[in-house]
């Protein structure tokens, strides 16, 4: 394995892009629709069966690890970039929409009665009274999420979605460890920065 | 410096500094960037979207009827293992990430060099994803149940760890000032000192990564790396897709069951 093979430093590169490319599209989808989902599960604000319906919906997408998600995208929509955001799409859905929702049931149900009492409707409310109590913790999942994405990108080209992960596991099957070795350290490299551009944001946002 | 009355009316009242939103238009700015470039320069192949209903209809046609009979005989083997390498996996990880965490926590250690080293070893563990740790035992010891139980073990050390030591870090001093004014040797101090204030955490983060773990070792198995992975794959190469879906209600049922257990062993130990 030692030491490690940057020969193929291009094609290293390549799949990192299209590794990022997954995790920032992914990340970006599944906020936008994990922020209404998380919302409709909240039982303190819907009846019942709405928040039931939103928490299946939120069960069944974290049901299943991304890698075996992607499986499926690849099915159906084919090799390439998109099924591995599609799937990273549906693990963020689960994971924001079930902490988001978990967020909305402990806020201040004082403020809500002071936003109605002005005679808000439903959307201000939800925009005055709810949202400004949860927005630094949605941040602080949005960005977890956007960290977990970038690690879960890797590894979904593993099952042929795209990204560094079909090289990677090319590379593996050829027995070429040095090459293996390369795109691994090239991987932690790229997580760690991940890791340290979520904490400077969660930062910025005090989430 | 008095003011004239009136002029606090006047003054602008801002909730943050300019710095403070110069860096949140910074990071919005990076945000939109980021998306633009990515969509303009992802791989997109219209074809193969747009006939996505017709290949998403085809492959529940195919995983119809469920083939519930190879269940038996080539699922709940593989099943099993899958909770075992879940299991051990976890076990393995808790035996050797307490002592890292212990060393990692800044209160139970006050050696800065111990600690950091320690935090060296947690985030190497908890960079590299599972699925490397698993190819990589594969490598070692050759496809199979215990490459999977060591990848999981080696991913587990980082998370167990590193929330360990923080719940280490929050425990109260009193107990552990008290216990050490009397002179009791530093095992003491651990286990009536710190453990019965971090035990309710403790059992919170092995209930959690023991329900990540089953829903991880349930994908190392497309490496090699044994439990029903393997089954899973096996299927989906042979396009054997109502043996795929056999295999998928199972993953399905078992980590719902899993949630289930995990809520259930948290309500009666914390």
């Amino acid at each position: 394995m030692l030491p490690p093979n940057f020969e193929h430093w291009d094609a290293i590169l390549k799949g990192l892009k299209e590794s990022l490319e997954i995790a920032v599209l992914a990340s970006f989808f599944g906020i936008l629709i994990a922020l209404p989902v998380g919302l409709l599960a909240a039982r303190n604000l819907m009846p019942a069966w709405v928040s039931w319906s939103a928490r299946a919906l939120i069960a069944a997408a974290r049901a299943f690890h991304p890698v075996i998600v992607a499986i499926l995208f690849v099915k159906a929509i084919g090799f390439g970039a998109i099924a591995g955001i599609m799937a990273l799409v549906v693990a963020s859905v689960g994971f924001i929409g079930k902490l988001f929702a978990e967020a909305v049931e402990e806020i201040s149900l004082k403020q809500l009665e002071g936003v109605r009492a002005t005679g808000a409707s439903f959307a201000g409310v939800i925009a005055f009274g709810v949202l400004p109590q949860v927005l630094p913790r949605f941040i602080g999942f949005s960005t977890y999420q956007f960290d977990s994405n970038v690690r879960n990108s890797t590894m979904v080209g593993v099952v042929g979605a795209g990204g560094i992960g079909a090289p990677l596991f090319v590379a593996f099957q050829r027995f070429e460890y040095d090459v293996v070795c390369a795109i691994i350290l090239a991987i932690i490299a790229v997580v760690f920065l991940a890791e340290v551009i979520s904490a400077r944001v969660q930062r910025i946002f005090g989430a | 410096m008095p003011s004239a009355p009136g002029s606090a009316a006047a003054r602008a009242w801002n909730r943050f500094t300019p710095a403070e939103r110069l860096a949140r238009f910074a990071v919005y700015l990076a945000v939109v960037a980021a998306v633009v470039v990515s969509a303009a320069t992802v791989e997109f192949i219209p074809e193969f979207v747009y006939d996505a209903p017709e290949q998403m209809r085809d492959l529940l046609v195919r995983m119809w009827p469920v083939d519930f009979a190879h269940y038996p005989r080539g699922v709940h083997a593989a099943l099993v293992e899958t909770l075992h390498i879940a299991s051990l996996g976890t076990l393995l990880a808790v035996a050797l990430a307490v002592p890292v965490g212990l060393l990692a926590a800044r209160n139970v250690t006050p050696v800065p060099a111990l600690n950091y080293l320690a935090k060296l070893v947690l985030v190497s563990s908890r960079s590299v994803n599972s699925l490397v740790w698993a190819l990589l035992f594969i490598a070692v010891f050759g496809p199979g149940a215990l490459a999977g139980t060591l990848a999981i073990a080696f991913r587990s050390i980082g998370f167990v760890g590193k929330l360990f030591a923080e719940a280490c870090e929050e425990a109260h001093p009193g107990t552990i000032e008290a216990l050490a004014a009397v002179g009791a040797p530093w095992a003491s101090i651990l286990t009536h000192g710190y453990w019965p204030q971090v035990k309710p955490a403790f059992w919170a983060i092995v209930l959690l990564r023991w329900d990540i773990n089953v829903r991880e070792s349930a994908v190392l198995g497309l490496v090699g790396a044994g439990g029903i992975g393997v089954a899973l794959n096996t299927a989906i190469n042979l396009f054997q897709w109502n043996r795929v879906a056999v295999v998928l209600l199972a993953i399905f049922a078992v980590v719902i069951a899993a949630e289930i257990l995990v809520t259930q062993l948290r309500k009666r130990l914390i």
